[in-house]
């Protein structure tokens, strides 16, 4: 915090719990890196030493869900990952965010198949979503510092009915119908 | 633009003339497109030919290089047959290659999964193990389905995907296979 060259060791301040937890949430956001394409690539330039995430602390990916807190969705998702994406946010510990990373993550981007879901924020809350194909890493901090503005501002305890955390409200909620789809060629 | 002149098969390729004599009475077509020959076999002599091209020793096409689907719906010239399977055979002594293609004809309407007849040719896995996935992607693929394969299940999509996706009457953006997910929000873990 750099407040040890301002305070004396014995010295000590007040302050409200919530901002301290989220001066720690935000400070240490562990990402689940779930690349699955290109954008992959250029979330792992954002993590190495030209660009250090780490100077955000959040450099510590996690592969395993349960220890991370910030899932990172960097590439097309595509109807057999869907599900998969899906159980590995169920599997993650609250408190947690999404960053949806690129076109293909945030809406199929030009793989307009049946094969690519389009968009993973009509299946999942995304909290984030950052624009590019791919972006720049410098997007991508940014978008992990968003995350951060979100955390400053979120509270404990949860502000929900249920006791669940209920994030700020710029997150969209999934609300996206399914269409049929058009079915033009016929035979002969 | 000035109309395209016909192309003209340049049939000199050796293995023709050898499978030709190995086969008096059976019929086959030939076709040449830049240098590489393409033999087209019917379904019910495919397997013997093919053991030919590999065992003889004048043509021994030790290597299968792969092996594909092509669904010729509304293609502008007429086809044998609505869809093709072909097989990529090279010789890794010589790196002589040649082209063997089998067309096949639905019996069934083809917008469904169902097993359709008409739609299986031998599968020459027993000849080059190497085709057994990409005999396996031709199935999930076309819904083509090989005879004697060790292994004839779907390989990208899963088991009980509604469709064969690479036919040209299955819609590009599917029917609605991307759209049924459940949703997971914020109160759902
Ligand atoms: S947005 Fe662009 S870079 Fe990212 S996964 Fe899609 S195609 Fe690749």
């Amino acid at each position: 915090m750099g407040l040890e060259a301002a305070i004396t060791a014995e010295g000590f301040m007040t302050t409200q719990l919530k901002r301290v937890i989220n001066w720690g949430r935000r400070s240490s956001l562990w990402p689940m890196p779930f690349a699955t394409a290109c954008c992959g690539i250029e979330l792992m330039a954002t993590a190495s030493s030209r660009y250090d995430l780490a100077r955000f602390g959040a450099e510590v990916m996690r592969f395993s869900p349960r220890q991370a807190d910030l899932m990172i969705v960097a590439g097309r998702i595509s109807i057999k990952t869907m599900p998969v994406l899906q159980r590995i946010y169920q599997q993650m510990a609250e408190p947690k965010w999404v960053i949806s990373m690129g076109a293909c993550a945030s809406t199929g981007g030009v793989f307009d198949t049946y094969a690519v879901v389009q968009g993973c924020d009509q299946f999942l809350p995304v909290d984030v979503y950052v624009p590019g194909c791919p972006p720049r890493p410098e997007q991508l901090i940014e978008g992990v510092m968003a995350i951060q503005r979100i955390i400053d501002e979120d509270g404990i305890p949860p502000k929900g009915p249920d006791g669940k955390r209920i994030p700020l409200g710029i997150a969209l909620q999934p609300k996206r119908q399914p269409v049929p789809q058009p079915m033009p060629l016929t035979l002969n | 633009m000035p109309a395209a002149k016909p192309h003209k098969p340049n049939l000199d390729h050796p293995t023709l003339k050898l499978v030709k004599e190995k086969f008096p009475d059976t019929k086959f077509k030939a076709t040449e497109y830049r240098g590489q020959t393409s033999l087209i076999v019917a379904p019910q002599d495919f397997h013997e030919v093919m053991r030919f091209l590999r065992d003889d020793e004048r043509c021994a096409y030790d290597f299968l290089s792969e092996c594909f689907g092509i669904d010729y719906l509304n293609y502008p010239a007429p086809q044998p047959g609505r869809f093709a399977v072909v097989y990529n055979l090279v010789n890794t002594k010589t790196a002589d290659r040649f082209f063997v293609k089998v067309y096949v004809d639905p019996s069934l309407p083809t917008d469904g999964i169902e097993k359709d007849p008409a739609l299986v040719i031998d599968s020459v896995c027993d000849l080059w193990p190497s085709a057994e996935w990409p005999e396996r992607e031709v199935f999930d693929m076309f819904g083509i389905r090989f005879n004697d394969h060790p292994d004839m299940r779907r390989i990208l999509t899963w088991e009980e995907y509604p469709g064969h996706p690479l036919r040209k009457d299955y819609p590009l953006r599917g029917r609605g296979e991307r759209e049924h997910f459940k949703i997971v929000d914020r109160s759902d873990a």
